[in-house]
């Protein structure tokens, strides 16, 4: 079980309170937790990355265990804290004007 | 007794304007979307419960929503705009080229037929349709396509595809218009397009009179008479009486011919309306006077319209989307501004009163007029 905690505005969007859980099936990595995060949540599909490059979108940023993981590979895995649900991967949007 | 449902976009929402037919009473409700931009929301000719936004945002970009009920509820429903094959490039600002890259949806037009058919007009500039509510979306390539496109160029706000004319009495005709390339029409239901710019003059183009590169900031038509169009541009008024083939300017005696929205009364095709603006390098209004100029003679000849709007101090715009009539006797002509004001005339503009004063910054104003 992976603890995923999103934006305020993905969480209005998604209509869920506080954290989601998620099952990973393989390797937990970005990919693989976005992937099931969409599949869940299709309304997300296109908010965090982008919906053909499937890179992530520039004012979004992943953070877990107190590191910035928004720059890590999509298919490396996640921190065994994160894969174990130990802590929570955060979904951020970044700080900037609006 | 009809009433009246006013959909007004801002910079941090949706909000739903409610009135009767007598437009005096209103009731508000929203925000919708809190927090995002919405440039444009428009409702269904065929059923006006089914009405469609734009949602977005710098962080999470493009969202589409659909309300079933008249805005009470909403959906999510497809946001994947993809462009048609290879994407070629366009002009950007310093003259390079530069790769078509989506940004943004600024305007959905619904089907006069169809409530599960409604275009999408996007920047980089692109018309996109859908056939299933917008569950999914495909792109009208022919017009990203046409010769000239190479040598299009972005206005300040984005090289968008803002305006969306479907001509209620030629199926398959189609007007669309985009800064900073002009009028395009197509004549088979957007698989070719011909530009329509033949007698625009732009000072700002090394050409003035270039057929395609001009700054078109709105187009409108009354929908009884569609070859005869109406156009705010950059600088100009304009008028088309051929559909778009060739252009004169209607300007007159407006105190500036610079200026976002114009748009045609429900009942008389030859009173339109328009907010001048100073300049474009002061997108403010002139004189710090609110003043929405009509003209009952199809352009040329203009009349200030200043009851009830402010004519001190005031330093708002009103931008191309944000101006609308509705359907009633007299016709009811709303706008809403950058300062957050949406106004109401309920006699055809002799008279205004302010709905809301206080919303976000306005991008957008639709209204339907209901049983």
């Amino acid at each position: 079980m992976i603890r995923v905690v999103l934006p305020a505005h993905l969480r209005t969007l998604a209509r869920v309170d506080g954290e989601v859980k998620l099952d990973v099936e393989g390797a937990a990595t970005q990919r693989s937790l976005l992937d099931a995060l969409e599949a869940c949540y299709p309304m997300l599909r296109g908010t965090i990355r982008d919906q053909v490059t499937q890179e992530r979108r520039a004012f979004v940023r992943f953070f877990a265990c107190e590191q910035d993981l928004s720059h890590e590979a999509p298919d490396a895995p996640l921190p065994d804290a994160v894969a174990l649900g130990a802590e929570p991967f955060l979904v951020v949007g970044a700080m900037a004007g609006g | 007794m009809s009433r009246v449902r006013v959909l007004v976009g801002t910079r941090k929402g949706a909000f739903v304007l409610t009135s009767d037919g007598k437009r005096a009473r209103w009731d508000v409700n929203g925000p919708h979307f809190g927090g995002w931009e919405l440039y444009h929301l428009k409702g269904s000719p065929a059923d006006p419960n089914r009405l469609y936004a734009s949602q977005s945002s710098s962080w999470f970009g493009q969202l589409i929503q659909r309300s079933n009920d008249g805005g009470k509820t909403w959906e999510a429903v497809g946001n994947k705009f993809v462009y048609d094959g290879i994407t070629g490039t366009h002009l950007w600002y310093d003259g390079t080229p530069r790769p078509w890259e989506f940004t943004r949806v600024w305007h959905l037009e619904p089907s006069l037929t169809d409530p599960d058919t409604v275009y999408a007009g996007v920047q980089d500039a692109a018309l996109f349709r859908s056939n299933d509510g917008g569950q999914t979306w495909e792109e009208l390539p022919g017009l990203r396509r046409h010769e000239s496109a190479p040598l299009w160029q972005p206005g300040a706000g984005g090289m968008c595809l803002h305006t969306i004319l479907l001509d209620p009495s030629h199926p398959g005709r189609i007007f669309i218009a985009i800064s900073a390339a002009g009028v395009f029409r197509s004549d088979d239901a957007g698989k070719t397009w011909r530009p329509m710019n033949r007698g625009l003059r732009s000072e700002q183009i090394p050409d003035p009179t270039a057929e395609v590169g001009h700054c078109v900031h709105r187009i409108a038509m009354h929908p009884s008479r569609p070859s005869v169009l109406f156009m705010q541009k950059h600088w100009d008024v304009m008028r088309s009486d051929d559909a778009g083939e060739s252009w004169r300017e209607v300007s007159g005696n407006l105190p500036t011919d610079f200026g976002f929205p114009i748009d045609v009364h429900a009942h008389e095709p030859e009173t339109i309306y328009v907010v001048p603006i100073k300049s474009d390098s002061e997108h403010y209004l002139p004189d710090g006077k609110l003043r929405v100029y009509r003209s009952r003679t199809g352009g040329h000849e203009w009349e200030a319209l200043t009851k009830g709007l402010p004519q001190r101090d005031c330093y708002v715009n009103v931008l191309r989307d944000a101006m609308a009539v509705d359907a009633l006797d007299p016709c009811g002509v709303y706008f809403g501004t950058s300062g957050g004001q949406v106004y109401v005339s309920a006699d055809s503009g002799d008279s205004w009163k302010a709905i809301v004063r206080d919303l976000p910054s306005v991008v957008s104003v639709e209204v339907q007029t209901l049983p």
